[in-house]
């Protein structure tokens, strides 16, 4: 466990040295500040809560930003370390190829946290804080930063598995680029573009239900945007996930699911390789 | 050095590692005693960072079976042995971003070392002064001084260096020498790997000398001379013009291989030597001094390596 702590510490502090931890506080910061003051604006006479708001459009937003993010963080982790040569050493030490695997992974969704908590937390206490206005739909904002942070961990286990198993630090960028483009941009365009073609309906509830929880990213934008009543109003997808029989721990087991295969691939990739 | 125990901190068997269809160790075996300081010599690409990463569990041999404290180093299963080990990498690559003194502090936390002793070492190697700057600004020799710094954290029982001085200048060569000896002192074992033979002569006890991946001789310098059957050279200095005389006194199947007024330049075998030693003192006053010299660590190496090829 210090082991872990050890190794997870140097990632957190790689992550404060070349500033990217304030990278991304300060754009999920602007991203969550912009979102909320132009959010305020349309909601007018509409029983909707200006928090319920925010969490609409920076959930859509996220879906883009933070598997990038992720992916930024985790693409090089272990490619970097075998290509400067730096692996050899570490594994030199007394610690397991699993250590290394965890130690980055927990250092890398503290990071995440931090740019999470702060960027999205601390941004809407400030702006509660200043404009008084009500803490109603909290709840929803606290889940939207939760999956937020769960959907990082996913593509941090993605990038790392991309890590593990290209030979070239460029490779792995282009490969997380791919990866990102697949899961967040591709696949909904196809569904999208089947499910319209889909004329006599063959597609049924339960196989649209198996297609959201397949892809990490639509399980967070089906939590985030259609989970709470007021919410999936204002978003115009009412009812979509109780009707798709997706309920929220189902769709958290899922995403959780995205995290631990990738991983545990990236170890037993990793137990094999030859340095 | 210190006492030597049965049984061997290193232990290789039958060792053969391919990659794909080349072979770049080739039926590798050999012991290694604790207290022992043992050299590996050997051409670019002989295979000697290879046989280092299978004893670090970097690589697993394709056959044959390789021991390290033990146990076998083989893919995690004897990671907590690392904490007896120090590793110098050849070129060593440390964290650039990081200050000197955070890299020997991250290293000295996985071995559990405190960071009184990691403070010291900073200073050993000549560090404090540079200990905060990063690592991405350092010289050669200062990343190589780092390096030897990690690889010394928590005064590791065996240790393998390869190319340690690379990138060293005279003065820190031999300052990592003595703190290597230091460390030999209190019973470490070293496996270094090096071409500056005429540095290790002197300190190592023993030599594995190596050939794309197989191991054409060994054993201790001495046992080195006599495997490879080179000549001795004898140097004697006579009164001026008396040289000539010196020659044809000493017979005419010596192997004289220069002479001038005052000296002649002798070579002969190392059975014959004494013999001739002899003979030279039953000259008298004829002969004013006499300096043998033996062959030279690169000689034998490169005897071995010549005999190799023909």
């Amino acid at each position: 466990m210090k082991m872990l702590w050890t190794l997870a510490l140097k990632e957190l502090r790689d992550g404060f040295r070349n500033r990217w931890v304030a990278a991304a506080i300060i754009v999920l910061g602007i991203l969550a500040l912009v979102l909320s003051v132009l959010g305020s604006a349309p909601t007018g006479s509409v029983r909707v809560s200006e928090l319920d708001i925010s969490v609409i459009s920076l959930a859509s937003l996220s879906v883009y930003l933070i598997p990038l993010i992720a992916l930024m963080l985790s693409y090089d982790a272990l490619v970097g370390e075998f290509e400067r040569g730096t692996m050899m050493l570490l594994l030199a030490y007394p610690v397991t190829r699993w250590q290394i695997i965890m130690g980055k992974f927990l250092g890398h969704v503290m990071i995440l946290s931090i740019a999470i908590v702060v960027g999205y937390g601390g941004t809407i206490v400030a702006l509660t804080l200043v404009s008084g206005s009500g803490t109603e739909g909290w709840q929803a904002y606290a889940t939207m930063m939760a999956s937020s942070l769960v959907l990082g961990a996913v593509f941090v286990a993605m990038g790392y598995l991309v890590s593990v198993t290209v030979r070239e630090r460029a490779t792995a960028a282009g490969a997380a680029i791919g990866l990102w483009l697949v899961f967040v941009v591709l696949y909904d365009l196809l569904l999208f573009g089947v499910l319209t073609m889909d004329e006599e309906q063959q597609i049924g509830q339960q196989l649209f239900s198996m297609l959201m929880l397949a892809n990490p990213t639509d399980s967070y934008r089906v939590l985030n945007l259609s989970l709470f009543e007021g919410i999936s109003e204002a978003a115009g997808i009412a009812g979509v996930a109780s009707e798709a029989g997706l309920s929220g721990t189902l769709l958290i087991s899922s995403m959780l699911a995205w995290i631990i295969l990738p991983l545990v691939t990236t170890l037993l990739v990793f137990q094999r390789r030859e340095l | 050095m210190t006492q030597l125990t049965n049984q061997p901190v290193v232990s290789l068997d039958a060792v053969s590692k391919s990659y794909g269809r080349e072979t770049v160790v080739s039926d590798v075996s050999f012991n290694i005693q604790s207290g022992e300081c043992v050299v590996l010599v050997g051409h670019n690409g002989a295979g000697k960072t290879t046989l280092m990463k299978l004893m670090l569990g970097l690589t697993r041999p394709t056959s044959g079976s390789v021991e390290v404290l033990g146990g076998n180093p083989a893919f995690g299963k004897a990671v907590a042995q690392h904490k007896n080990l120090g590793y110098l990498p050849e070129s060593v690559a440390l964290y650039e971003a990081m200050s000197g003194r955070e890299v020997l502090a991250f290293f000295a936390r996985l071995k559990g070392v405190s960071v009184v002793d990691y403070e010291q070492l900073l200073e050993t190697v000549g560090l404090a002064d540079a200990a905060k700057r990063r690592v991405g600004t350092y010289s050669k020799g200062m990343r190589q001084r780092l390096g030897l710094a990690q690889a010394m954290l928590g005064n590791p029982r065996l240790l393998f260096l390869d190319e340690p001085t690379t990138g060293l200048d005279p003065g820190l060569r031999h300052q990592f020498y003595e703190l290597i000896e230091g460390l030999h002192e209190a019973g470490a074992t070293s496996l270094i790997s090096s071409h500056a033979l005429s540095e290790v002569e002197a300190r190592a006890n023993r030599f594995i000398i190596m050939k794309s991946g197989v191991v054409i001789a060994s054993g201790t310098l001495d046992e080195l001379y006599l495997q490879a059957a080179l000549p001795v050279r004898l140097k004697i200095a006579v009164a001026p013009g008396l040289a000539g005389s010196v020659a044809e006194r000493l017979g005419s199947e010596i192997n004289i291989s220069a002479i001038s007024d005052t000296t002649l330049s002798v070579s002969c075998f190392n059975g014959d030597k004494m013999s001739l030693v002899r003979r030279i003192g039953e000259l008298g006053d004829l002969v004013d001094d006499l300096q043998i010299k033996p062959p030279k660590l690169d000689e034998v190496y490169s005897h071995f390596m010549n005999r190799e090829l023909s």
